[in-house]
């Protein structure tokens, strides 16, 4: 793929390497395929959307870079996935590490039962930090980042599941901040939140790629279109495993499809 | 729609309620009926003395201490084993075997567990513990022997608390790099714990009534000294209420159903300490 055109928010992504790498990718959930002879590549710091109608395996595509369909059983991967270069889905790759490198941000907000302090302290201290001073340092830090801290810093001990929905979302994202990852991994993050709460994480997410590769499944057009850098369309084939139809910039791919079916499905005519 | 007239429909549904209410008074007359036989009878033996004094006379004269300390003994010796047990095992059915037949066949064995009638323990307790360990007559081989009845009930709790934790907040935690073991050790197992302890209170209840196990295990028909060593033999309150009233001639029936009494009191309590342990924790989930 070619990759010289200007970003939205002014980068150029010829500039940017390949942060993630599928080659020719299928996913089986037991006999069934879910996705099939998947390739892309997708550059770092910037936003990457997945999109497609439901079911078309966009979950189960985003999934397959942090290993989380392992949890699955009978789930099997063919093809490479790779993260900077390294496939990720080698025996010798610890997949602790690898989640450390490639956090994800669910659908539903999962705060953990715990105070906010202890959501955002869980990762580090999981990963060894013990010392409160540091994980004070780590735990404001994180919450800054993920524009939530001036709301909360008032309540950090006390129950994170107090917190509105939009706030709950934002301390997940506080909480992979926090075990300073390299990649986010998004599974329609604000599916679950009102208009307002799902601009501010748009608006973090815009902040975040400076610094961090993203990749988001939406099943919201005008959301993909506003927030992202690259965008791919993934359609369920006949057999219902999950192909790419197209993947490009998402300004191209918005307004210029190359794909009657790309056409059809932004324009609203399915899906 | 007339004011005052009865439809047909209201009619049946009048008469589906009365039916269910009978059948729930039905329900609870009889505990009702031995509780307060138990308490009217039993009431007039409770005595300081009673509580706290050694037997004489086959149990016709004295206390019952020796039988609530060997029931209590029974219950910490039962729960010490059975629910480290029962949690560690809880947790790798839940969490770590691989769905298959094998693990299907041993919840299925461990649901039967619960269905294996309390003097087979017993026997196989007289069999493993006494006579193949060398355990002898004794409270460690009659803990064990409860032990492994109470296995059952720690399993399948256990297995119920961790899997009510929601599959979303192990997502959460292993998404950041956490082990299964941290996310188990950290996240879902302290989640789990009201759970896991109304098990183990209520599998600590059920070993207190046991009657049929202990008596070839390790009981004593009549001991008026507290035990010493996990390895002496022991008094218990429902092998005592057995012998106090049905073999031991001239019994006075006060002192009968005075050890009844004691036994209800000490399991009921257990049961409204797990009703407790449960309440609390639903409250604290819902305040969070």
């Amino acid at each position: 793929m070619k990759m010289n055109s200007v970003l939205s928010n002014g980068k150029v992504i010829g500039q940017n390497e390949t942060k993630l790498r599928t080659e020719a990718v299928n996913l089986y959930y037991g006999s069934f395929q879910a996705l099939r002879n998947i390739s892309l590549e997708i550059p770092e710091r910037a936003i990457t959307a997945i999109i497609g109608p439901s079911g078309c395996g966009k979950s189960s595509f985003l999934r397959l870079f942090n290993r989380m369909n392992d949890l699955i059983t009978g789930a099997r991967v063919e093809g490479g996935v790779e993260l900077d270069g390294i496939p990720i889905y080698d025996t010798t790759i610890d997949v602790v590490e690898l989640r450390k490198r490639v956090g994800m941000v669910f659908q539903k907000p999962n705060p953990f039962p715990m105070s906010v302090f202890e959501n955002v302290a869980f990762g580090p201290r999981r990963h060894g930090r013990s010392n409160l001073g540091e994980l004070e340092d780590i735990a404001e830090r994180s919450l800054h980042q993920a524009a939530l801290w001036d709301e909360v810093k008032d309540k950090l001990s006390q129950s994170a599941l107090a917190l509105s929905g939009g706030q709950q979302q934002r301390l997940c994202i506080a909480r992979v901040l926090a075990v300073e990852p390299e990649v986010i991994l998004m599974d329609e993050p604000c599916s679950a939140l009102d208009p307002v709460a799902t601009l501010k994480i748009e608006d973090l997410m815009r902040n975040l790629a400076e610094n961090y590769t993203i990749v988001i499944v939406t099943h919201n057009m005008q959301q993909a279109a506003r927030v992202s850098d690259m965008a791919a369309f993934l359609m369920m084939e006949e057999d219902r495993a999950g192909g790419l139809v197209e993947y490009g910039l998402t300004s191209e791919l918005f307004t210029n499809p190359k794909d009657k079916r790309t056409e059809d499905y932004i324009t609203g005519r399915f899906g | 729609m007339k004011a005052g007239a009865i439809s047909k429909r209201q009619l049946s549904q009048r008469a589906a309620f009365s039916l269910l209410i009978i059948a729930t008074i039905i329900v609870i007359t009889p505990v009702l009926i031995i509780v307060l036989q138990i308490i009217i009878n039993g009431a007039s033996a409770i005595s300081w003395e009673f509580l706290t004094q050694s037997p004489s006379q086959a149990g016709k004269a004295g206390g019952i201490l020796p039988a609530i300390v060997g029931t209590f003994y029974l219950m910490l010796g039962t729960i010490v084993f059975a629910l480290p047990l029962g949690v560690m095992a809880g947790i790798y059915l839940t969490e770590y075997a691989k769905e298959n037949w094998l693990t299907r066949s041993i919840n299925l064995a461990i649901v039967n567990l619960a269905g294996v009638p309390s003097i087979v323990y017993g026997l196989f307790g007289l069999g493993i513990f006494v006579l193949m360990f060398h355990f002898g007559m004794s409270l460690l081989a009659a803990s064990l022997t409860l032990a492994c009845q109470a296995l059952a009930m720690t399993v399948t709790t256990s297995r119920e608390a961790i899997l009510s934790v929601p599959r979303e907040y192990r997502e959460g935690s292993l998404a950041i790099g956490a082990t299964r073991w941290q996310t188990i050790r950290h996240l879902v197992l302290p989640q789990a714990l009201p759970g896991i302890i109304t098990g183990a209170v209520l599998a600590m209840s059920r070993s207190a009534g046991e009657t049929a196990p202990i008596l070839v295990v390790g009981a004593a028909f009549f001991l008026p000294r507290l035990p010493q060593t996990p390895f002496d033999q022991f008094m218990a309150l429902p092998y005592h209420l057995y012998t106090v009233s049905a073999h031991v001639p001239g019994m006075p029936q006060g002192t009968i159903w005075g050890v009844a009494l004691v036994l209800l009191v000490v399991v009921l309590s257990f049961n409204v300490l797990a009703t407790i342990i449960r309440l609390r924790a639903r409250q604290r989930r819902l305040n969070a």
